[in-house]
């Protein structure tokens, strides 16, 4: 054989392979356009390539305790716990570097394209928490970053576009479509499909084709493990459920690895029920979703019976989003988690509640996750223990939840 | 049904490439759509390459995007499309190609997406967001429906992709002539001379070139590299954009450029 037609040969089972590693049952895959397929195949090789290497993980290992924090706290939230009348833990992710989960990520995948040689970031952003997390992960590495965000999105996460920018980075705002996170994803997927060579797309949640819900479930995965080491040694066993927000997917599907295969725990992501779920007006795809291919990713998605993908609604940016991660589809069907939805007025309750009750304000997205707990409250046994994924502080939310449910002045 | 291999030889004869606008079905609205596109037949246009409007077109530029609004917000449908199709097909026997994402496909069953395809007059479907590793997802249902494969090749795919693009291909190959998004640009790209060149050494599949082709010499051009047809999509587009308030003026812009082109590249004698 050739050296030319052996590589060939090798690039072919190379793809074969990519194939099935990218899906989850049918789920996932790599639906985009051939100028990506080059770039996504790059990016595969260099991730399992560098994931283990000795030097990138301990250089990982290193930046998340120095630089993000880790490892984040278990909490137990006595007084909101008496307040549902069973045991309920937070995992702090909250009191990370950037104030969310989603710097485990960013600092991983920057890690990444760095060893890669690139010199360029860019990224989507929703409630501008991945914005701000991979525009502090550009200074870290002096790297040129672009975050591409909705213009509403612009409008009600203003503080966060603030940040980005003070961290030198570029916020590119996107008027296309619902100017939400869904748009930042197709304008940010178009710019790379023009600065493919030296440019690194930081995708921040587990969805989109193949390899990014791979990649991220890894990077997030430390949430699960972490929290699965603390419930043993602080609780002494492990929790009866385990409980997070799904938007795109990456906060749940990283506290879910810890303990997916501990079947006596439930796992249970809560989705954007919106205004409500029978008025059309909300984000919960694994819950009224039915499957489709968007952003590169077979999965659930929200869409009308021709396929045109809906506009969705939420109170929290960050879970304004018509798809899902590929890999909570599987789990879905297989039974494994269960997903159900918080609508915008319970939402508002657990946020208030918690900040009544903790001293702890949550961010809107962790909040849908509380909100599923307010809901059994008084139907699970006291001895019941939850631990809920807190993947952030909700800092960047007080100016919505004014204007939602102004205070009174006594 | 005239096929791409009876025009493409046709053509060879004449030895002249062929002059494939693209439209977006619907835009702005049905009737001007559809005498829109019967002016660019009337002007010279050889195949037609019609978008089905999506939400989320990420392989288009903000030209093509507005377009999709547009015939949306119109009410163009996948039933309609079809029935867009047969009245152009009643209008002259040209071949069409379709290019669309794929959750359209997918929404509407592949089987008898293809199947109707093929009934309304459909020659072969691109779907942008679907590459040659998940093509077995379409190939067989297209070619059971009797449809042609056209599948894109970009200036990064590599020879041996190459060569594997150009074995599934029976219409012919989308060249991509820079790495990017539809839209019209001042510039062609450099390397489209060479791609052309190096797909025309590998394979005798015909190749087409688009994206970013908004100038009569920008065709001329590509035409004299040996491509056997010009995609012009976003430039033509604009001409509807710029016009909505004015059809007449529109029709005739629309059908000016596409005779301009044709006589551009008629006169490269390719």
């Amino acid at each position: 054989m050739t050296p030319g037609l052996r590589r060939g040969h090798e690039r072919q089972e190379r793809l074969q392979s990519m194939k099935y590693k990218g899906r989850f049952g049918d789920y996932g895959g790599f639906y985009v356009p051939e100028v990506l397929m080059p770039v996504l195949e790059e990016l595969e090789e260099a991730f399992y390539r560098f994931y283990e290497d000795e030097g990138f993980v301990s250089e990982l290992a290193k930046l998340s305790k120095e630089y993000a924090g880790r490892p984040s706290p278990l909490y137990y939230a006595k007084r909101f716990s008496e307040h549902v009348g069973f045991k309920v833990y937070l995992k702090r992710e909250d009191l990370l570097h950037g104030g969310a989960h989603k710097v485990n990520n960013t600092l991983g995948q920057g890690l990444l394209a760095k060893y890669m040689g690139k010199t360029k970031l860019i990224a989507e952003t929703g409630a501008g928490q991945h914005g701000l997390a991979t525009a502090m992960i550009g200074a870290l590495f002096g790297m040129e970053t672009k975050i591409f965000m909705g213009v509403v999105d612009i409008e009600r996460q203003s503080v966060n576009v603030h940040k980005m920018k003070l961290c030198g980075a570029e916020v590119v705002p996107i008027e296309g479509g619902t100017g939400t996170l869904k748009d930042a994803i197709n304008d940010a997927l178009r710019y790379w499909t023009a600065h493919v060579t030296d440019t690194f797309y930081l995708f921040g949640s587990a969805c989109g084709p193949h390899p990014y819900p791979t990649i991220v479930k890894h990077f997030q995965s430390c949430i699960g493990k972490e929290a699965r080491r603390q419930c043993l040694e602080e609780i002494g066993k492990l929790p009866d459920m385990v409980v997070a927000c799904v938007g795109g997917g990456s906060n749940a599907i990283g506290i879910f690895a810890g303990f997916v295969d501990d079947k006596d725990v439930r796992l249970i992501g809560v989705e954007a029920g919106g205004r409500s779920l029978s008025s059309g007006k909300h984000a919960a795809t694994l819950v009224a979703g039915k499957v489709g291919v968007l952003h590169g990713a077979k999965s659930y998605l929200l869409q009308d019976k021709e396929g045109q993908v809906h506009e969705t609604e939420s109170v929290s940016a960050g879970l304004d989003y018509p798809a899902v991660g590929p890999e909570h589809c599987l789990l879905k069907d297989t039974g494994r988690a269960e997903y159900v939805a918080a609508e915008d007025d319970a939402v508002l309750d657990a946020f208030e509640l918690l900040s009544k009750t903790e001293g702890i304000l949550p961010a809107l997205e962790s909040s849908h996750a509380l909100a599923y707990l307010c809901s059994r409250k008084g139907k699970l046994d006291p001895e019941t223990i939850a631990v809920i994924n807190l993947s952030g502080r909700g800092d960047k939310d007080v100016s919505i939840v004014e204007e939602r449910r102004p205070l009174k002045i006594d | 049904m005239k096929t791409y291999k009876q025009l493409f030889s046709e053509l060879s004869e004449l030895k002249r490439s062929a002059l494939i606008p693209f439209f977006v079905v619907g835009d702005p609205d049905f009737d001007t759509s559809l005498d829109i596109v019967k002016t660019s037949i009337d002007a010279g246009a050889d195949v037609l390459e019609l978008g089905i409007p999506f939400s989320d077109p990420i392989a288009d530029g903000p030209t093509i995007q507005k377009a999709d609004i547009r015939a949306r917000n119109s009410g163009m449908n996948m039933t309609e499309a079809m029935e867009f199709i047969r009245k152009v097909k009643d209008y002259k026997d040209i071949p069409i190609g379709l290019l669309m994402y794929y959750n359209l496909v997918y929404q509407y069953g592949t089987e008898k997406f293809f199947s109707d395809c093929y009934q309304a007059g459909v020659n072969s479907v691109l779907v942008a967001d679907l590459s040659i590793d998940d093509a077995d997802e379409i190939t067989s249902p297209a070619a059971k429906a009797g449809l042609d494969t056209v599948f894109m090749v970009t200036p990064n795919t590599d020879t041996d992709r190459m060569k594997l693009i150009a074995s599934k291909t029976t219409g012919f190959i989308y060249t991509v002539s820079l790495l990017g998004v539809t839209g019209s640009r001042e510039k062609l790209s450099d390397t489209v001379e060479e791609l052309v060149g190096e797909l025309k050494k590998l394979t005798n599949v015909p190749v087409c070139v688009g994206f970013g082709i908004s100038k009569p010499e920008h065709a001329a051009t590509v035409a004299s590299a040996g491509a056997d047809g010009v995609i012009i999509g976003s430039k033509i587009v604009g001409l509807i954009e710029s016009n909505l308030d004015n059809k007449e003026k529109m029709l005739t812009e629309i059908s000016t450029f596409i005779s301009d082109v044709k006589s551009a590249i008629e006169n490269q004698g390719n």
